[in-house]
Order: C-alpha cells, then structure tokens, then sequence
C-alpha cells in the first residue's frame, strides 16, 4: 500500500464548456491504445475465409474495375503510366484514409458497451481505429512493390518521404473522425453521411485521374483537400511522375491542423456526455 | 473486522453535494424522442434570445423534456481502509453514485474528490470480445481496467487458476459457457490492484459457488486494507463484508452509519416482497377442511416490520388470529415449516404446550406460538398453519407465508463460512489431542 501522499488525487466536479487535452492521462493509458488498436487487427478477419487476403484485394479488385472503366473505356490520362499502377498506387493511401475515418467515425458508439462502464480517456477509441487501418496498408504495400517490380518502374528516393505523407493522411482521418465519432455518439445520421462523404471524397481526390486534369483556376481550392496532397506525392515519390508537393502542400497541412485541433476541442467538450447518451 | 495494516484515518474518497440529473423525455406527450435536427435549429435560432435572458442553454426550460434527478446533494467521507456497503432500492441512485466515482459520467452539480487509483467493476466482461481467446482477452480487459501489461503478465497464471480455465484459455470466449464467461470476466477484474475499488453488485450473476468466490476475494480485498464501496442487494453480503453502510433513496441519502442500523432501515421500509402478516378469510382452503366452523382470519410473523425477515438469534414467533362459528371440542393448533423444496422440515402442535383445547366456545381469538431461536439456518422458508378436532381437520393453510432467516452472527467474519443444512445445532468439540 503507498503511502498516502504518494498516492494520484483526482478531482470530480462538472466541467467547463472547453476543456483541454488531458496529456497525462493519455500517457498513462497508452498501452491500453495499443491493446485496442491489436484487438482491432486481430479480430478483422477473423473467421473469414479469405482472411488478410481481404487487405489485398480490395485495392486490387477496384484497381481492376478502374482500369476497365477508367483507364480503358474513358481513357482518362495517367500521367504516361500503365493505368493499373496508376491507380494502384493512388487507391493505397486512399483505402487506407477512407477505411480509417470510417471506423474511427463510427468507433465511439460501436464500442458504446466500455463506454457506458469502465473509464479511459476516449480519445483512444479513434485513435485506435485509425491506427489500425496501417496493417491493411502495410500488406498492399508489398503488393505495389509487386507492381512496380512487374512494370519495372523504380521508386525515386524521395520515396523516403512517404511516411510523412502517411502520418499526414493519419491525421486528416484522425482530425475528421474526432468530429464525427463524437456527433455520431448524439445522431446517428453520421453513419449515412460517411458513405456519402467518403465517395464525394472519393472523386475530389485524384485517385482516378492525375491531377494535371485540374485547370489552373480551380487548383487552390483543390490544395483544400490533404488527401490530394498525398495521393500525388505517393505518386511522384514511388513512381517518379507528377508534380513534387509544392506550396498548396503547407494548405493542406493547415487544413489539417484546424480540423485536427478543432476536432480534438470539440471531442473534449462532448465527452463528459457519451456514456449518458450513447 | 480484522485488517492488515494501520488503518489510516486519510479520507480516501470525499463527496459533497453531488448531483445527476439526466434528461428522461423529449417529445410530446413525455414520450422519450432522440433530438433532431429540427430541434438543434430550435436551439440555435433562440440562441441570441436566451443570452439576452442571460439563462445558459442548459437551464432552459424546454416544455418538451423532462429530467429527473438520479442523485440530489449526496454527501459523504469514505476513510481510507473502510468498507462501504450502499443499499437501497432499483432506481435509487447507488449505480450513478459509482458511475460519478469512476468518472464514467460527469455530475451535474457537486464535486468529489478520490484519493489513490480505482478499480471499478461495475460490470464483469467489460470490452471481452467473443473472437478473441481468454489469454488474449484477459490482457485486453486487464488493461481496459487500467492495468499494464507487465502487471497483467505477473498475474497471469494466478487469474487462470481463480477462474479454473487452464485447458480453455486459448479457445475463443464465444465458446466459453456462461459460466466460464463469468469466471474469466471476474477473476480479471478481481486482480486489480487499486487503493479503491468500486463494486457494482457484479456478484448476483452466476452459480452459488462462484458468489463464493466472488464473496471470498471481496473479503481479501478488504483485509488488504483496501478501500471498497460495495453496491449490493444481498444483505447478507453486506453484512458481513461492510464496516459501515449508506442508505440511498430516490437520489438521497437517507441514513449513513453502521450496518445493522442501515440495513434494518431499509428492510423496514422496502426488503424484499414478503409481507410479515397475511389476512387469510377469504382465501380458498383445500378440501380436507370440511366447514367454515373455524376459520383462521390472520396469520402473522412477528418481525416487528411488515417484512417476513427474522434473524437467526431472534425466536420465531407466529401469531394467528381466528373465529369459531360453533362450539368445538379436542382442538389442536399446529404449523409446520417447509423449506422451498418442500421439505418439511418443523411440525409444531399446541399439544407442546397443554393439552387440545376442551371445548372452545364461539368467538374472536388469538393465539401465539413462539419456537426458539438459532434453530433455522438461514434461508427461505415456507409457513403452514392449521388446526384440528378429534375428528376431522378444521383448517388448514398451506404455505400461506413465506419468510427468510437472516445470519446475524458472523462465523469467520465471512458469509461463506456459514454450515450447510437446514438445523443449526450447537456442536461440542474437543481440542486435538496427541493420539
């Protein structure tokens, strides 16, 4: 038993509109993020019959209907690539941000059970969702090497940025399903807007298309969107084509700074009533 | 109750004025609707208004909803080292009162303050999920709980074998019985390792022996010196764990001190669903009761409430109340007790006492029958009264009470200490002697 005045002292009184990040006790719950994020991974496919392979083809399998309906029957324009690769190597960071911001925003009330019984800092469970999305990514990843070794395309070494451009993708995911996880707790609406949102996303995204075919008039309003960002830098990085991330990249690091930040405020301040709600 | 340590007259957890109020309707006609869109607008466009008014959102007096409040300027000062039992009824407030502590929930109004890091169980299996194995879930739950890894791996083996699972604890939990389930979820949870622990009345699911368990590791915790706030209905349980005892009622707090005190405050007013008298004149009689000629109108355990509980030490007495339409010769009383399983367990006739009643004239008695006490281990029982003449059978009532028998005394301060069986006798042992 410690003595008495080693012991953590925890103060309970209702709270203030804004409240701010609690860092410690964060820290003091993180490997419980990690159990969560492994949980997530673990129970993924289980009792599938094709398992992990599902990591696999799903990019595959709509890189294939793309290229037949894009690449070939529209023939939109890949920047001078086979359009497969193209398209492969934009659906990676693409399915893996959509798979994050879908289960992170619904993550709250599909785990409402702890919610509503035990305490730890909520902010883990989007985290943890997010987080979990890098193992599908990491598996389809061996596959665009696969890819690129087949069309003997060779990476660039500004391949080496890549991780900042994940990490970029993470928290655009993260910054949006903090606001969506907590309005999802109140309405439920949210689960019908995600798929919405994510195919919109979708399209605004130059995952189909280069982003060459953006006229010049409207580019800085496309720099609004992180993803862009990072889709092309996937694709100038590993296959050498497109435009290097210029200036719009520090729009889309903005953005993603006030949706992460807001996110965060706005997840702080609903927290205290996800258990009375959910 | 022994304790390890010096119990240290710290305050481990101190409430004062603590409030919840929840929001139960939102819609015509008090029924319950989700908010909407349309009244998200409703709030919004009033905004500028409110603020005028200088109310705060939260105040508004919206016509459509109601709230209640599930606790209302509860106050109290639990020392480090004690054992709460809080009691009360469904509704009372004693799970938001444990939801507040573990920061589950926000007060309304109010402010408590915790010293030292909580455990809280307020439901076993918490976050367990069917696909993973017992091993895997064990570690997410133990850290779901707040432990860390390195502690959940130090215990491992020992959580294991409280819950005697060692050949299922790498098959997946959906295939786990409910009882396994039970064992599993528990003995995690009974390995926390916090100052302060807060039980929910986690200990009402699953079979006798694992109560006993459950029962068993409680009384660890507290002679470890741990700080526990029980949440119970079992008031045996309470009884026998507690030091001190608080009664919640309908979001107040109605009486805190020591247990018996509590414990019969509560019984007297709401205990349990048998009542002590029972008025008998119009119920159906069986057909070995040839006529109306005397007819019980009353039957009545004398607890001193209206609830049929006795205490182990407290005799056992019966009262009835009757009329006879005509003379009657050679009358006999007699009541039996049964237990729940019909076993008949006492048969007492007033020939104990004096010889069957000569002639008994028409009229309005009563009569008493009063057995000893510390006969009837504890437990629930099933009162027959009836009566007869040289004859035929008068009257007679089976089971028309049912009442319970409550431990007092603790044998090993534990209530799993207490002997089997139906009798209590008092047995004479010699000390052990060399052979």
């Amino acid at each position: 038993m410690r003595a008495a005045d080693s012991l953590p002292r925890v103060v309970i009184r209702p709270r203030s509109r804004w409240v701010p990040v609690n860092l410690r006790d964060l820290w003091e719950y993180r490997e419980l993020l990690y159990f969560l994020t492994w949980r997530d991974v673990k129970v993924r496919y289980k009792q599938t019959l094709l398992g992990v392979a599902w990591a696999v083809l799903q990019p595959v399998l709509t890189m294939v209907v793309f290229s037949v309906f894009f690449g070939r029957l529209a023939r939109i324009p890949s920047d001078n690539l086979p359009y497969p690769v193209f398209a492969f190597c934009g659906l990676l960071p693409w399915q893996m941000f959509s798979r994050a911001l879908t289960d992170a925003s619904m993550s709250l009330v599909q785990q409402e059970r702890i919610i509503a019984k035990v305490y730890f800092p909520r902010l883990l469970v989007p985290i943890s969702a997010v987080l979990a999305s890098l193992v599908d990514f990491a598996v389809a990843f061996v596959l665009l090497i696969g890819m690129m070794l087949w069309y003997r395309i060779a990476p660039t070494p500004a391949a080496f940025t890549l991780p900042l451009f994940i990490l970029l993708a993470l928290a655009t995911a993260c910054g949006v399903s903090f606001w969506l996880s907590a309005l999802a707790v109140q309405y439920r609406d949210v689960r019908f807007a995600l798929s919405f949102l994510t195919q919109i996303w979708l399209f605004a995204t130059p995952v189909v298309y280069p982003s060459s075919l953006v006229p010049t008039s409207l580019r800085p309003y496309y720099g609004l969107n992180p993803m862009s960002g990072v889709v092309e830098a996937f694709r100038w990085a590993l296959l050498g084509k497109g435009q290097p991330p210029g200036p719009m990249l520090w729009v889309s690091v903005a953005v993603v700074a006030v949706m992460f930040v807001g996110g965060l405020l706005y997840f702080r301040r609903m927290e205290s009533t996800f258990a009375d709600v959910i | 109750m022994q304790r390890g340590g010096v119990s240290m007259s710290e305050v481990a957890i101190r409430v004062a004025n603590l409030s919840k109020r929840y929001r139960i309707g939102l819609g015509a006609y008090g029924a319950f609707r989700y908010k909407t869109l349309r009244d998200v607008l409703t709030e919004v466009a009033y905004a500028p208004f409110r603020r005028l008014r200088g109310t705060s959102r939260r105040e508004v007096r919206n016509p459509d909803s109601e709230h209640i409040w599930a606790l209302k300027d509860v106050s109290l000062e639990v020392q480090q080292g004690e054992v709460l039992g809080i009691i009360g009824r469904n509704g009372a407030g004693k799970t938001t009162l444990l939801k507040i502590l573990s920061r589950v929930t926000e007060p309304t109004s109010g402010y408590a303050e915790i010293r030292g890091r909580v455990g809280s169980l307020l439901e076993v299996g918490t976050g367990f999920h069917p696909e993973l194995t017992g091993r895997e879930n064990i570690y997410l739950n133990g850290a779901i709980l707040g432990m860390k890894r390195a502690e959940i791996q130090r215990k491992f083996d020992e959580i294991v074998g409280f819950a005697e699972l060692e050949k299922f604890i790498d098959t997946p939990v959906k295939r786990y019985s409910s009882g396994m389930y039970m064992r599993l979820a528990f003995s995690v949870a009974a390995h926390l390792e916090s100052e302060i622990l807060l039980v929910d009345e986690v200990l009402a699911v699953g079979d006798a022996s694992f109560q006993k368990k459950c029962l068993g590791k409680m009384g660890d915790a507290a002679r470890e010196g741990r700080t526990v706030l029980f949440v119970s209905h079992n008031m045996t349980a309470v009884r026998s764990l507690c030091s001190n005892c608080s009664l919640l009622e309908g979001g107040h707090l109605a009486f805190s001190g020591s247990v018996g005190e509590c414990i019969d405050r509560y019984l007297s007013e709401f205990g349990g669903d048998n009542p002590s008298e029972v008025y008998t004149e119009s119920l159906p009689r069986p057909s070995v009761v040839a006529d109306t000629s005397l007819r019980i109108l009353r039957v009545k355990l004398d607890t001193g409430n209206r609830q049929a509980m006795v205490r182990s030490a407290q005799p056992l007495v019966v009262e009835m109340g009757f009329r006879s339409s005509r003379p009657l010769a050679d009358v006999v009383f007699g009541i039996t007790v049964d237990s729940v399983d019909n076993i008949r367990i006492l048969d007492c006739r007033s020939t104990d006492t004096f010889t069957p009643i000569r002639e008994l004239l028409p009229g309005r008695y009563s009569i008493r029958c009063a057995i000893e006490q510390n006969i009837l281990a504890p437990g629930l029982y099933r009162l027959s009264v009836g009566a007869r003449c040289a004859s035929k059978g008068l009257e007679y009532l089976p089971h028309v009470l049912t009442f319970e028998v409550q431990e007092v005394d603790r044998y090993e301060s534990l209530w799993l200490e207490v002997p089997s069986g139906f009798v209590r006798v008092r047995s004479n042992w010699s000390s052990p002697e060399e052979a």
